[in-house]
């Protein structure tokens, strides 16, 4: 037979929480969980990367294992007998979240991780005033994006992102180690005089708002970013064939961030350079002289600037 | 791959350091070849050494050409390069001592604070740089000099500064061995002229290679299966068992890799092992790999192991030359060789998965296991990984038998045991000992005070004992009944006057110094845990930070990527619990 049949996949049965489920073999316990509507909070797994398991926001308890195990990274195996709750689980998850919490500036993070931090009742004043933070300059050297490592949760997903899991750039690393391990460029030359490309794609994953579109950074510094008056677009790229479903997000009808569908075929979230920056002839309607858009002067005028 | 902006040119001494290494660039005409040259990532670490110590320092443009003829990004390479203590990024003196401010040296009456000394050499400028145990301990106080340049030296000194600045072609002292029954480690330490192949041949040396080769690999797994012998590098696995594994597994390509990156606080065994019987590990290695069936091994030594390192290297070219090594092991037929990369100064590379990824070129982070080693290892093959003091017990059991070997020990503690011990004892040295051996038995043979103020039991990742814990077997499973552990087999004494909770605190520095940062019960809370001891010590404690102490402890313990977060509440909690840190905060 030469026709290529699916390897059907074996399916394993495990535990969770008292009930059991079957799960496809090669799954992971975070796979598992989210088919049982089980809640495992996550901060460096991303849809579309290969996870790091770094975090450790995620930990299990695995029935026969010395330790927790990180629910995102550990794939299940027969008769696993899991605990996603309980007082042991619970202490661990509030540390990692309330550690990072007292380490980072968390106030621009997704929302669910600011829900974790309230619902597992961290307290990161406890650490003293006196706590070691990182503290980096604000790293703003163009008006594409800033990074702002003052919020990194070092979670790894920019540089993946950049590497192997979607754009195979690898402008930015992690350097130095232990607490001192930040994101860099070689020598933390700024962002022109490395190998990055402006794709964006490291913004796209960030959890933190440690990268950030130039836009969105002085709306929120200013004190004028207001989601109240944010709408957000769904079109299509404009510049290529490809076809990148494209998110325009606005406020006040001014786009501040570009993203693309996680589950997206062709994009599976990742753009370039010009589908993520290439928004500036969308805001011509308001130069001089104009009220209405019209999109193919714009783009000639563009052309031929 | 990432698109290369044009940095300065290196200077005609780093192409020439490069030249020496990694060879020339690839031919630009070949590289818009879609074909690649082979994956050559693993000289990163090797090629940064050289600069290091040809140059000083890795410069930008050194960095770059030398990205560009191995193909790393420079990003990554730069990742690589900064974590590590002993490779620096930043032009600086071409002479750096490291001084090392850890727990055994610290209490040695010749013990000088770092931070007190000035760094000169004459007119020239001197890095003066604390460090973590040098595995020294032995000789403390310890310093290790890093000179860069056409003179470039490596030397392990004991003494100050000043000292080791003149220390120039020093001798190193004899270390002490003892050993309280068979010598089955130690024998020809200080007996047999390391150097020397015939004197190694002469005293029972590769006769358990023509055993292990007369009797087959199969016979041999059975053989170390059954002795029983289980590994020394603190995770005491049944070596039999991940042989096993990798003897079975379907893959082809399997690597053997010595753990010779010694680094836990109070131990130095293996540094022992290494200067005083590099053949004895060139031996062991070979009959591993023709054992697993692996053509290549690596041994891993700590940078700060520069005679090791020299004997080692000299010894796997001796015994290459004499056809115990190569294509055609002692007229065997059969293949193996070993190549020794040196470690750049990170404790965490000890672990075996961040060893492999500091080998591959990439940041020594661990890999999460499962997958094991013996599944998926060294680029990605199953590999085995022993301790030095594991590999030297192989050649004792093909000698000897399993049965043999089983006559000393315990039942689930086979054989003998070295133990580093040092501090506040009258014979600081490596102490062989048949398992069960008490621990008061132990520190008697070494001279240790009556009735010392702490013990500390396996380094910075062990325990603190009571004083009652002198009867307690040293066996793994006596001290694992006890809650305590063997660890690395160091045994590191404070006699009465010592301050303890400075020797916690130094413990607590270790590990916030040496945690890869990966994830965030380590990376943060080592910090956490360093700055509650602080404020305990300095009396500023708050009314939460015991709980606070205990909960790190639960974090780091529990939901840590590897053993070094795992351990890193150890210490400090036994310390607790056994009340050494108490009136500490009283202290002005
Ligand atoms: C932080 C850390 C450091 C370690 N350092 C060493 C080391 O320096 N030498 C060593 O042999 N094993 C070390 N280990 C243990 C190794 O991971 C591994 O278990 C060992 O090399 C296996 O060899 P064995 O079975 O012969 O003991 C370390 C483990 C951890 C978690
Ligand atoms: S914008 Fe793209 S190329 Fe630049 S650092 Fe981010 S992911 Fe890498
Ligand atoms: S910058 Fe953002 S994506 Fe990158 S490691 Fe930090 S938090 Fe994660
Ligand atoms: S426990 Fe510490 S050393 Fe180990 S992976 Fe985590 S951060 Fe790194
Ligand atoms: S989400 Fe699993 S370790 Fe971060
Ligand atoms: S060499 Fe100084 S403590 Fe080990």
């Amino acid at each position: 037979m030469s026709t290529p049949v699916p390897i059907p996949r074996r399916k394993v049965t495990v535990r969770i929480d008292g009930t059991e489920r079957a799960a496809a073999e090669g799954s992971t316990i975070l796979d598992v969980c989210r088919d049982a509507g089980v809640e495992v909070p996550t901060i460096c797994w991303a849809p579309t990367i290969t996870p790091v398991n770094a975090c450790r926001v995620c930990v299990v308890e695995l029935e026969g294992s010395r330790t927790l195990v990180p629910a995102c990274s550990r794939r299940v195996t027969e008769g696993m007998e899991i605990r996603t709750g309980g007082d042991r689980v619970r202490a661990s998850r509030r540390m990692v979240l309330e550690l990072l919490a007292s380490s980072v500036d968390l106030s621009r993070a997704e929302a669910d991780i600011l829900r974790w931090l309230e619902e597992y009742g961290t307290d990161p004043e406890r650490h003293g005033p006196d706590r070691a933070r990182v503290s980096e300059p604000v790293r703003r050297h163009d008006e594409l994006y800033v990074r702002d490592y003052d919020r990194c949760v070092l979670c790894y997903k920019c540089v993946d992102a950049c590497g192997t899991e979607a754009q195979y750039t690898f402008a930015i690393a992690v350097a130095g180690r232990g607490f001192d391990a930040r994101i860099s460029t070689e020598y933390d030359v700024e962002l022109p005089e490395s190998a990055c490309v402006y794709c964006g794609n490291c913004i796209g994953v960030c959890p933190t708002g440690a990268l950030i579109f130039t836009r969105e950074f002085d709306l929120r510094e200013s004190g004028g970013f207001d989601p109240e008056a944010q709408a957000v677009t769904t079109t299509v790229c404009p510049y290529c064939g490809v076809g990148c479903n494209l998110e325009l997000h606005t406020q006040d009808d001014e786009i501040f961030r570009v993203t693309s569908p996680d589950d997206h075929e062709v994009t599976s979230g990742h753009l370039c350079i010009k589908g993520r920056f290439g928004f500036e002839y969308a805001g011509g309607r308001r130069r001089e002289g104009r009220t209405e858009a019209d999109p193919a002067t714009d783009r000639d005028e563009s052309s031929s600037a | 791959m990432e698109s290369r902006p044009s940095v300065g040119a290196p200077t005609p001494a780093e192409v020439r350091v490069l030249d020496g290494t990694v060879g020339r660039r690839y031919d630009p005409v070949d590289s818009r070849v879609i074909r690649r040259g082979p994956d050559r990532r693993h000289l990163l670490l090797p090629s940064l050494h050289a600069l290091q110590d040809g140059i000083g320092w890795i410069s930008p443009e050194a960095l770059a050409e030398l990205c560009a003829r191995l193909e790393v990004p420079r990003a990554e390479a730069f990742g690589v390069a900064t974590f590590y203590a002993l490779l620096r990024t930043e032009a600086g003196p071409r002479t750096v001592v490291h001084v090392c401010d850890d727990i055994a040296c610290r209490v040695h009456p010749g013990y000088r604070d770092p931070a007190a000394d000035t760094g000169h050499d004459g007119e020239e400028p001197v890095g003066v740089h604390p460090s973590p145990c040098l595995g020294q301990c032995d000789r403390a106080p310890a310093l290790f000099v890093q000179r860069a340049g056409d003179d470039a030296a490596r030397l392990t000194v004991t003494g100050s500064v000043a000292g080791a600045l003149a220390a120039e072609g020093a001798t190193e002292a004899p270390p002490l061995v003892v050993a309280a029954g068979p010598a089955w480690l130690t024998g020809r330490i200080g007996v047999v002229d390391p150097t020397s192949l015939e004197e190694y041949r002469a005293h029972g040396g590769y006769q358990a290679l023509r055993t292990a080769l007369a009797m087959g690999p199969e016979a041999v797994l059975r053989e170390i299966a059954d002795s029983g012998l289980r590994g020394r590098g603190g995770a005491a696995f049944p070596t039999g068992v991940k042989w096993r594994a990798v003897a079975a597994s379907a893959q082809r390509e399997r690597y053997v890799v010595c753990n010779a990156d010694e680094s836990e606080p109070g131990t130095f065994k293996d540094r022992v092992l290494l200067e005083g019987d590099p053949f004895a590990l060139v031996e062991s290695m070979t009959i591993a790999g023709l054992t697993v069936g692996a053509a290549q091994g690596y041994i891993y030594i700590r940078g700060e192991y520069p005679t090791a390192e020299e004997r080692i290297v000299d010894a796997i070219n001796q015994a290459r030359h004499r056809g115990l090594l190569g294509s055609d092991v002692a007229g065997s037929g059969l293949s193996f060789d070993l190549e020794v990369r040196r470690g750049a100064g990170a404790y965490i590379c000890g672990e075996e998965t961040a060893l492999f990824n500091s080998l591959e070129g990439y940041r020594g982070e661990p890999r999460s296991k499962p997958p094991f080693p013996t599944e998926v290892g060294l680029f990605g093959r199953p590999t085995v990984v022993n301790n030095v003091e594991t590999l030297h017990n192989v050649p004792v059991i093909l000698s000897c038998g399993a049965a043999g070997f089983r006559a000393v020990g315990t039942a689930e503690s086979p054989g003998t045991k070295l133990f580093s011990v040092a501090g506040d004892v009258s014979g600081p040295g490596v102490y062989e000992v048949p398992f069960g051996t008490s621990l008061g038995e132990l520190l008697e043979l070494a001279g240790a005070p009556a009735s010392p103020g702490a013990v500390l039991l396996g380094g910075a990742a062990g325990v603190f004992v009571s004083p009652g814990a002198s009867d307690v077997p040293l066996t793994f499973e006596d001290v694992r009944a006890a809650d305590l552990t063997l660890g690395s087999g160091a045994v590191t004494v404070f006699d009465g006057a010592a301050d303890i909770g400075d020797i916690v605190e130094r413990i607590t520095a270790f590990f916030r110094d040496e945690s890869c940062g990966q994830c965030v019960p380590c990376r943060v809370g080592t910090v956490r845990q360093n700055e509650a001891i602080v404020r305990l010590r300095s009396g500023s404690a708050q009314p939460g930070d015991t709980d606070l102490l205990d909960d790190l402890d639960t974090v780091m313990s529990d939901a840590s990527i590897c053993g070094l977060g795992h351990t890193a509440a150890s210490a400090v909690g036994s310390a607790r619990r056994l009340g050494l840190l108490d009136g500490a905060g009283a202290r002005p």
